[in-house]
């Protein structure tokens, strides 16, 4: 496709490649990065797969029990069930609730920076954004280990939050940290709606309202719904700040007021207390198998939605 | 031997400087006036191991480690947490040449890989059980009272002598080792509750300022780390018998258990000459108690 270079008389100018050239080393440096992480994804995925179906294959505990409401792994005690439903119950229920209050905020926010706010009040908000975004986990959650577990208990405890440490306190530090997330992929899809649809919209004589409505939010739709389970992956998977006010009782979630318990929690628990090769310690690797097969879901559903868009952005 | 190798000598001094500047910092208790004053009855070897596993038992490895440091100069002591089961799957791998337990590795690991560790008890650590100081007038609870409300029959604090106000179990990890021995000494081995409300925390630190917050809260912790909180909780009586380093030397407080630190095979070299540091009278004499765990004594 290169079109050679030509000499005053048109002819064309030959000249050797440079070795340089002829090695061509930013192609080479680019692969090698890229073959590097293509192998570490490989190599990360198998070695968990292994570990996690050790349970299965090398301790022949049986795919039922897995799938039970009981967790007793202690060797020590009488009935040792290894089911996992508590954990995995815990994890969609923190997360999915994370969602119904993260996104309607999220995606105001994301409206008013992409459409609403004069310019002095943009200037504020994206740094702000950016800030948040910036905070470590573990702020947050001693933020709710320290401010929203005490208020839960000392002025609610007539709805139920008899300790504090629950299901809505482990939701609400989430969707704080799930906000950036979704905010700034709704903001991207909101900027990336051609002018020309919003300009034909005012034309035909639409208020702003109807017009972010009609218009907008629909030529939208696909971003932001990515934004929201892109948030939800990072609720999936984050461990730290929930385990902190969630009360970590391994038991299914029936109430927003009550402790429960998620897969990241327990194996943050349980990890250094139990030996490896021992089945106890073949259940945590499990538990990180079904974590990365509700992560993989997500990614599914993002490609699906939106096969142009990138995970990683 | 490190004549020989007066680079790599300066620079273990160096860092034995650094650590024990950073403990002079850090605790006023650390007996670095005595390591250094019986420098000539430590078996001084040069190298460089590392202890990991219980955390319960870190505080007072840490604290032995940067005195044998300070006190032989070639001698590189790492000690790391990471829980005991983490210890013994690494002592037995070979990452680390000694293993911290609270309990025995029998009890966490198959028959073959126990027979190849050598255990070594160091000391005996107490456990107290502890509540939110909102339960006024509870001073004591006997066996049978502990394991009612620890097996979910008691559960307002009124039933043991205290005000109406249900009682907040704090759980520690079903694998932890403070859970296992509190069942095995108070509970009879019978399982905890785990109501509605129970609570499960993952170190003494977390459960500290949980059972301070949370009102009606109890559980147990190290005695080590409830000395120095004391102000914010309500330390609770066995059977009638005081939490002290005195009764867990004399064996009439019963919490308690014995520390383990495990290595592969036989020790050799540094390892041997850390562990016989261990068992000297300056660590079972005089470190020991200062960090509020009892000597290892008879066995």
């Amino acid at each position: 496709m290169t079109t050679p270079s030509l000499a005053i008389d048109g002819t064309p100018i030959r000249r050797s490649l440079t070795l340089g050239e002829r090695i061509d080393l930013p192609l080479r440096v680019t692969l090698a990065a890229a073959g590097l992480v293509v192998l570490l994804v490989g190599l990360l995925l198998a070695f968990i797969a292994w570990n996690g179906l050790q349970l299965f294959a090398g301790s022949g505990v049986p795919l039922g029990q897995v799938l039970s409401v009981t967790w007793q792994p202690d060797p020590s005690l009488p009935g040792v069930s290894y089911g996992l439903l508590p954990f995995v119950a815990g994890t969609l229920a923190v997360m999915a609730l994370a969602a119904i209050i993260s996104t309607p905020l999220s995606v105001g926010l994301a409206l008013f920076m992409a459409e609403v706010a004069p310019r002095w009040a943009r200037s504020i908000t994206q740094p702000a954004m950016e800030v948040f975004v910036g905070i470590p986990s573990v702020v947050y959650g001693w933020l709710g280990l320290t401010i929203l577990v005490p208020f839960l208990r000392a002025n609610l405890s007539g709805l139920g939050f008899s300790v504090g440490f629950s299901w809505f306190a482990g939701a609400l530090v989430l969707s704080m940290m799930i906000l950036p997330t979704i905010t700034s992929v709704a903001l991207d899809a909101f900027r990336t709606v051609p002018a020309e649809l919003r300009s034909a919209s005012l034309a035909l004589g639409t208020t702003r309202w109807q017009t972010i409505r009609h218009v907008l939010v629909p030529a939208s739709l696909a971003g932001v719904v990515t934004g929201v389970v892109l948030g939800m992956m990072r609720a999936a998977g984050e461990a730290l700040a929930v385990q902190m006010v969630i009360g970590n009782t391994p038991v299914i979630p029936t109430s927003l007021t009550r402790p429960m318990t998620t897969l990241t929690s327990e194996i943050t628990l349980d990890m250094g207390n139990t030996v490896a090769g021992e089945p106890w310690n073949q259940a945590l690797w499990t538990m990180g198998l079904v974590l990365l097969l509700i992560s993989f879901t997500f990614v599914v559903i993002v490609r699906r939605l939106s096969p142009r868009a990138s995970v990683m952005r | 031997m490190t004549t020989t190798f007066p680079r790599r000598a300066v620079g273990a001094a160096a860092a034995a400087l650094l650590a024990v500047a950073a403990c002079s910092g850090g605790t006023t208790s650390a007996p670095g006036g005595s390591a250094a004053a019986t420098t000539g009855a430590i078996g001084c070897v040069a190298g460089s191991i590392t202890a990991s596993g219980s955390t319960a038992l870190q505080p007072l490895v840490d604290a032995a480690g940067k005195a044998y440091q300070q006190a032989c100069s070639g001698a590189t002591i790492v000690v790391q947490g990471g829980g005991s089961g983490t210890g013994l799957t690494q002592v037995l791998q070979g990452a680390v040449q000694i293993g911290d337990s609270d309990v025995t590795a029998g009890s966490k690991l198959a028959t073959p890989d126990v027979n190849s560790l050598v255990d070594h008890i160091v000391a005996r650590q107490g456990w107290i059980m502890v509540t939110n100081t909102d339960v006024t007038g509870v001073v004591n609870l006997t066996t049978q009272q502990a394991t009612d409300i620890w097996t979910g029959k008691t559960t307002n604090w009124k039933d043991v002598g205290g005000p109406d106000m249900p009682i907040v179990l704090i759980l520690r990890p079903s694998s932890s080792g403070t859970r296992a021995t509190f069942r095995q000494i108070v509970l009879g081995g019978q399982a905890e509750a785990n109501t509605g409300t129970t609570l499960t925390e993952d170190s003494n630190g977390a459960v500290t300022t949980s059972v301070q917050q949370t009102p009606g809260a109890t559980s147990v912790i190290g005695f080590a780390y409830y000395v120095p909180n004391k102000s914010g909780l309500n330390g609770l009586q066995l059977d009638g018998v005081d939490a002290t380093v005195d009764n867990m030397t004399n064996a009439t407080y019963k919490l308690q258990a014995f520390g383990h630190m495990y290595s592969k095979g036989d020790a050799t070299g540094l390892t041997q000459a850390f562990l016989d540091y261990m068992l000297s009278p300056e660590v079972q004499t005089t470190l020991i108690p200062s960090l509020y765990y009892a000597p290892a004594g008879s066995q």
